[in-house]
């Protein structure tokens, strides 16, 4: 009884904490990122196929002017879990894509370009590192393909606070942090506030770390055709690319949650029995 | 080994005809069967069988691994993706192995813990102790030469940092760390060629700690479990065998973190990891924070706790020096708590005063850890020193003082006494022999 009690009040100090942390934390100073709804986000959520779609969509028609997705093949576009383009569409595709694979050397000696072809990667439109920096202004465009995991969100609470967020995400099952910064990123950009020396060729973005980026606002209402109706706005150019960012960092993801309910299952009813069991050994010995 | 005497009778004619030239059978029937278990070990004790497990576990994944990792600077990131994306199931195997690094540390920090609730490591548990702390060292240095192979960011930062710590003897001697760092590197910097080394080690240290843990067993077997009464077993009515008792809450218990570790590996596989080490490995561009894995952040927070001054004592060119002494000093200060603690009663459940410093050292612990992952500066500086003084305070005060100026609680005589209560008496463990009641 002692120990319920302490429990309780335990959990309560721990209620108050959290709550007043929450409202002094809305007061700080450095910009916070906002948690977005996602449909692949938690322990039950799936990729939808159709966002996936039009998220390549995007990448193709705006990102892929300059960013690559080297750890990505065209073949990953017809997988399961995935956008799930029908092959000879991937085929016809990956033939007309503009950035060609350099292959050979052929029977004369001579390296060559060529179409990709399935098991190609989706190249950016640069060679390497240093033709990027030519062509953009001394800037790098990075490889997209691991993007939404090589990035995440810093939350700073107080540190009572920190062990009870940090359980509620692992119980959550929140690993969505670089898809929130990437679509904070997208739709970050605006004019620099008065106070504010902005670099000439660089642009304002309040969730960039320095509020500086050299890339300049990709996406404008109408840019991308969306063939299936979905509006052409901003928000959700990001929401759908943020969405193949993140499959194409985590193609499993589909696959990992779907295997991951089994095993959790099977372990709750297999602790469960071997629990059981062990009561019946036990149940002549007190201990 | 300790025990009762063997009553090993091999029953068929091939079992006779190896007992008399390798008694294993016995030896498994002795060690691990008929072994007598204290009655009253609580879940707490399973953690054995959970680290066994696991051991096990991380070297059959890696096994795997390793068939399909490029342990180089150019191959290593891409092979790691590679194993992610095209290996079959390769997804899974990398994070039950990755994740199983934290689990690992997870349990082993219970493990000690619980060591040291109820003061396993005091005579005759000494040996027993010290190999279990050698464990925890060569499991630190597999996991630290593991964290380097993805090759991203943090691999390349950390371990910059870290082997950049042995420069410090340059204080001592000039030219000393250098030259060992440089030896480390197998090179003027982390290369290559670092990679390569680390992975051939990370390869090798699983199989030397293997060994130990052998020891560790062995030495166990030879002086017998301790219990949550830190009684001696007496009598034979506070012992059952090993099998099915032992055994069946094992099960469970390892049953049950199964299902912690499932939840990270299928779940939350990059939540215990850095975002950094999605990034690949660049010499020319420093992550803002340097961060450990989080079963480093405590002896982390020791390490930088030494700024050019500690809690106003100036240090000069050899704050560096002080950390890292301090911070090795951490984990080998573990071993001497045989010898440091003055108590002859080994359980807190009957040490009133220490067990609210242990669990003061738990606090501790958690919050240098909550401090390692935080940037050195202004408070935080000044809490991790603090707490740096409360850590070593446990060992080097709070155990000698405490186990002189105690007065313990009244022991039970015996674990039975302590299960059944006064005068219960003792179902004989014959009893307990047999004791399937179908």
């Amino acid at each position: 009884m002692k120990q319920r009690i302490s429990l309780t009040f335990f959990f309560a100090l721990a209620a108050v904490l959290a709550i007043t942390s929450v409202s002094a934390e809305e007061g700080g100073g450095h910009p916070e990122i906002a948690r977005q709804k996602w449909v692949f986000s938690g322990f039950t959520g799936q990729f939808d196929k159709a966002q996936l779609q039009r998220g390549f969509q995007v990448y193709k028609d705006v990102c892929s002017a300059c960013h690559g997705l080297k750890h990505l093949a065209f073949r990953n576009l017809v997988q399961p879990g995935g956008p799930e383009f029908p092959v000879d569409a991937v085929k016809e595709l990956a033939k007309t894509w503009p950035n060609q694979i350099t292959d050979g050397p052929n029977d004369e000696g001579k390296m060559f370009e060529r179409p990709p072809l399935l098991s190609d990667p989706i190249r950016g439109p640069y060679h390497n590192d240093q033709e990027a920096r030519a062509a953009q202004n001394g800037a790098l465009p990075p490889d997209l393909s691991l993007m939404a995991r090589a990035r995440n969100v810093e939350r700073n609470p107080s540190w009572w606070i920190h062990p009870f967020l940090m359980l509620g995400d692992i119980a959550h099952a929140y690993q969505e942090g670089g898809a929130d910064y990437i679509y904070g990123l997208m739709t970050g950009y605006s004019e620099p506030p008065a106070d504010f020396k902005l670099t000439d060729g660089k642009f304002y973005n309040h969730v960039f770390p320095g509020h500086q980026i050299s890339m300049p606002p990709p996406l404008s209402d109408g840019v991308v055709a969306y063939q299936d109706g979905t509006p052409s706005t901003v928000d959700n150019y990001a929401k759908d690319v943020v969405a193949f960012l993140s499959w194409s960092a985590d193609p499993s993801l589909d696959t990992r949650k779907r295997i991951g309910w089994q095993v959790i299952l099977y372990l709750i009813v297999t602790t469960g029995l071997l629990y059981l069991g062990k009561k019946r050994i036990w149940a002549g010995i007190k201990h | 080994m300790g025990g009762r005497s063997s009553d090993y009778v091999p029953t068929t004619r091939w079992g006779k005809w190896l007992d008399e030239r390798l008694p294993i059978g016995r030896v498994v029937k002795n060690q691990f069967i008929d072994y007598p278990t204290p009655r009253n070990l609580n879940y707490l004790w399973t953690f054995g069988g959970i680290l066994t497990l696991i051991l096990v576990g991380q070297i059959a994944t890696g096994v795997v691994l390793a068939m399909h990792y490029q342990p180089s600077a150019t191959g290593a990131f891409d092979s790691i993706e590679h194993i992610r994306r095209d290996v079959n199931y390769g997804w899974m195997l990398r994070n039950f192995h990755s994740v199983g690094a934290s689990m690992f540390f997870f349990a082993v920090f219970i493990h000690i813990f619980r060591g040291i609730y109820y003061g396993s490591y005091k005579a005759p548990r000494e040996v027993l102790w010290i190999l279990g702390v050698l464990i925890m060292l060569l499991m630190m240095a597999t996991a630290f030469m593991g964290y380097t192979l993805p090759w991203g960011q943090m691999s390349f930062w950390g371990v910059t940092v870290i082997t950049n710590l042995f420069s410090a003897l340059d204080t001592i001697y000039n030219g000393l760390g250098t030259t060992i760092v440089e030896w480390l590197w197998g090179g003027y910097a982390v290369s290559g060629v670092t990679l390569n080394r680390f992975f051939s080690l990370h390869y090798l240290l699983p199989f030397i700690l293997t060994g130990v843990v052998v020891l560790h067993i062995w030495a166990l077997h030879v002086v017998g479990q301790n219990n949550p009464t830190g009684l001696d077993l007496k009598e034979s009515s506070d012992c059952v065998p090993m099998h099915p008792y032992a055994t069946s809450k094992d099960a469970v218990g390892i049953c049950a973190f199964l299902l912690l570790y499932a939840w990270f590996v299928f779940f939350v596989p990059d939540y215990l990891g850095h975002a950094d080490n999605y990034v690949e490995a660049n010499p020319l561009v420093t992550p803002p924070h340097i961060v450990p894995e989080w079963y480093f952040l405590p002896f982390y927070a020791i390490l930088r706790a030494f700024t050019s001054s500690f809690l106003g004592i100036p240090l000069g060119q050899y704050a560096k020096l002080c950390g890292v002494i301090a911070m090795f000093s951490a984990v080998v200060v573990i071993a001497f708590a045989p010898w440091l603690d003055t108590s002859r009663i080994r359980s807190a459940k009957y040490r009133p005063i220490f067990k609210w410093f242990f669990w003061f050292f738990v606090f501790t612990c958690v919050s240098l850890g909550y401090l390692g992952s935080k940037p050195a500066e202004g408070v935080y500086v000044i809490a991790s020193q603090i707490f740096t003084v409360c850590y070593f305070l446990f060992f080097l005060a709070a155990m000698p003082i405490i186990g002189l100026i105690e007065t313990p609680r009244r022991l039970p005589r015996s674990i039975t006494e302590s299960v059944l209560g006064e005068g219960g008496g003792g179902l004989p463990s014959g009893a307990a022999a047999a004791p399937e009641v179908r």
